[in-house]
């Protein structure tokens, strides 16, 4: 048929020829199929925190992206690579015992081969071996969720390629939640208001001899120095959600006073070590499996490479909260800072200022020690 | 005998020069560079919210907005000091080198209160003018309509929480999401006075000390202290940053929008032997 034709008829008529060729997907699992419209973090797609309902399969597209990308406010650009856009990836939402069924897909703008490897999944390098794809091609790989918890997933195909991609920004994550949801130590059930995915990243971008951050025009023109430098373990930047300020600002998180917030922390490379500038993580699973008690009144919980923590927090006073990779190095001079913007009463039993900074009481008048003393302040002075 | 006269003066007037060349504003050189563009701003009184942090009663308080007075008129560079201005004070060895990279018709950026005050200084060497940085008064007459009140709602005092937020929204607010790099001159404008890229994305380091003024009942000042080892940087909100810091986009703090870059334009100060003309002359 070469007839070019815009009539309604004839369309559907083309429509169903590219339906009629696609490759056939086996049908072989009689359960329900939800399909999911993932969304971009920090922020994650409308979910149930426990269900009722028996296993279902569900469906959720990825497309891997490379593409270049400005990751702080000089304008440092870095030949990223990316699922659906997005860094981190979106965060996939599931039930112990449902099946993800994941279909990948390359962009055609693409010059490499990717392929997805979900660290909850069971065998074939998480799905890895499965999915290899090239520009323009699709797989489609299905994992059943045996384990609770939060989980990482990143590209994995292989050599040196695995940790360019990753450092690149191809990872996020999954959460499988129990079906009758979060639980205490106790077993008394737990609930959120709100729940964000912040993805931690350490991107590695070469310099010129002035110190100068570079660019390049292809990701094969940044491989070999990128990979140089990746060699030395001294990230350039270690940013939340892909860019130095991604979630500061206009971006910072809003939460209001009395809301608990579940926060999702991925890593899939270094290790990092989550704190909260004022406040706490009521409830901690630090590996991030739900299967585990978890760990209440938290300070700084740890991040291991190639993992996912889960925290709750109920907000308990109004302000900014910094939000921080506690290597305090990473979090202001990398760029690993993300802010709570929390509306609500202020708590004067919590906290109160006493005395505004003002001058020192007459009897307190302290002085440094000079510096060939090292005895103590003499405070009677 | 008049010969001995005439001796004796030129003694004494030699001694005399030697006094006056130690005294500024007083010509030791002629100029080796023509004086920067320069704008002067007539005399005038203008409504000024205080800079500091300011308490009322022992508790965090709004600064008290006051009429300034300008009385001389106000020389100021038309626009800030740029990257290739900054070069000559460099190769001149009175100025320590900065990002060497730095575009040379951009200002320069990435310099401390100290490195400004090294240009203030080598610039009325060379010139025979006497420059310096601007108060937070001066700056903020010459800025004009560019010069945004940072001060918060009352209601913004209750509690830490508000106070917080309210100062992140008006940091937040005042980003109008540009780039942080430095642009070419001019590339923001020129207000009612013809100065360019006020309050554009490089922030201005003036001579105001951190201060915190201690306020009575009656809104009264009772006690201030200043802290000159913090000096206050003016663009689109006020930064108060330590005199040696050249990059301030990093903050140190957790929270709060900082100075996207760091540089600077000077005011010409007719102080000395030359002011002293110019009033005994009734200008």
């Amino acid at each position: 048929m070469t007839v070019i034709s815009t009539t309604p008829t004839a369309m559907v008529a083309a429509l169903a020829a590219v339906v009629w060729t696609a490759p056939a997907v086996a049908q072989d699992l009689e359960l329900p199929r939800q399909k999911i419209e993932l969304v971009a973090p920090p922020f994650v797609h409308p979910h149930e925190q426990a269900t009722i309902e028996g296993p279902k399969i569900i469906e959720v597209r990825i497309v891997a992206e490379e593409k270049e990308i400005v990751i702080d406010d000089q304008g440092t650009r870095l030949q990223a690579m990316t699922f659906n856009g997005s860094i981190p990836a979106p965060l996939i939402v599931a039930h112990e015992g449902d099946y993800v069924e994941v279909t990948l897909v390359s962009a055609e703008t693409n010059t490499m081969p990717h392929n997805i490897d979900f660290h909850a999944a069971t065998g074939a390098s998480g799905g890895g071996d499965l999915t290899l794809i090239g520009p323009g091609e699709q797989a489609v790989m299905r994992w059943k969720a045996t384990r609770p918890g939060v989980f990482v997933y990143h590209c994995i195909p292989g050599g040196p390629m695995i940790p360019w991609h990753i450092a690149s920004g191809m990872s996020g994550a999954v959460m499988v939640l129990p079906r009758d949801g979060l639980r205490d130590g106790a077993g008394k059930p737990l609930k959120y208001d709100r729940v964000y995915y912040i993805g931690e990243n350490d991107f590695y971008v070469p310099r010129d001899s002035a110190g100068k951050f570079k660019s390049y025009p292809s990701h094969g023109d940044a491989f070999a120095d990128t990979l140089e430098l990746m060699r030395k373990l001294v990230p350039s930047h270690v940013v939340f959600n892909g860019r130095v300020g991604a979630l500061t600002g206009k971006n910072a998180m809003p939460a209001k006073v009395g809301e608990t917030v579940l926060i999702i922390h991925s890593q899939p490379d270094r290790d990092s070590r989550v704190h909260i500038i004022g406040g706490h993580g009521d409830f901690v699973w630090e590996t991030g499996k739900f299967g585990n008690r978890p760990e209440i009144d938290v300070e700084t919980w740890f991040v291991r490479g190639g993992s996912a923590s889960a925290v709750l927090y109920k907000f308990l006073q109004p302000g900014i909260y910094g939000y921080v990779n506690h290597n305090m190095i990473e979090a202001v001079e990398l760029g690993a800072t993300a802010h709570f913007k929390v509306e609500g009463t202020w708590s004067d039993d919590l906290m109160r200022q006493v005395q505004a900074p003002g001058p020192m009481a007459p009897q307190a008048k302290v002085t440094a020690a000079p510096p060939t003393s090292t005895g103590t302040v003499d405070k009677r002075r | 005998m008049r010969l001995a006269w005439m001796i004796a003066l030129l003694v004494a007037f030699a001694g005399h020069a030697a006094i006056f060349a130690a005294t500024p504003g007083w010509r030791p050189a002629p100029p080796r560079m023509a004086l920067p563009d320069m704008v002067e701003v007539r005399p005038g009184a203008f409504d000024y919210r205080a800079s500091g942090e300011f308490t009322r009663d022992g508790r965090p308080a709004p600064a008290p907005r006051e009429t300034i007075t300008i009385a001389r008129p106000l020389a100021i560079m038309r626009h800030q000091v740029t990257a290739a201005d900054y070069r000559l004070c460099v190769d001149d060895g009175a100025c320590p080198p900065v990002d060497g990279d730095a575009a040379p018709d951009r200002p320069v950026v990435k310099v401390s209160w100290r490195d400004a005050q090294a240009y203030a200084s080598w610039l009325s060497r060379v010139t025979a003018a006497r420059f310096r940085l601007p108060s937070d008064e001066e700056w903020a007459y010459a800025a004009a309509s560019r010069f945004r009140d940072d001060g918060l709602p009352d209601s913004a005092y209750a509690d830490p929480g508000r106070q917080a937020l309210a100062r992140y929204d008006a940091e937040v607010g005042s980003d109008d999401g540009n780039d942080k790099e430095p642009q070419p001159v001019g590339t923001f404008g020129a207000n009612e006075h013809g100065l360019v890229d006020m309050a554009g994305n490089v922030w201005e380091w003036t001579d105001t000390c951190f201060a915190r003024v201690m306020l009575d009942g009656r809104g009264e000042p009772a006690a201030r202290l200043t802290n000159c080892g913090v000096r206050l940087a003016a663009g689109r909100h006020r930064s108060y940053v330590p005199d040696f810091i050249r990059d301030a986009r990093g903050g140190g703090c957790s929270a709060g929008a900082q100075p996207s870059n760091l540089g600077f334009r000077l005011v010409r100060d007719d102080g000395g032997w030359r002011g002293l003309r110019r009033m005994l002359a009734g200008q």
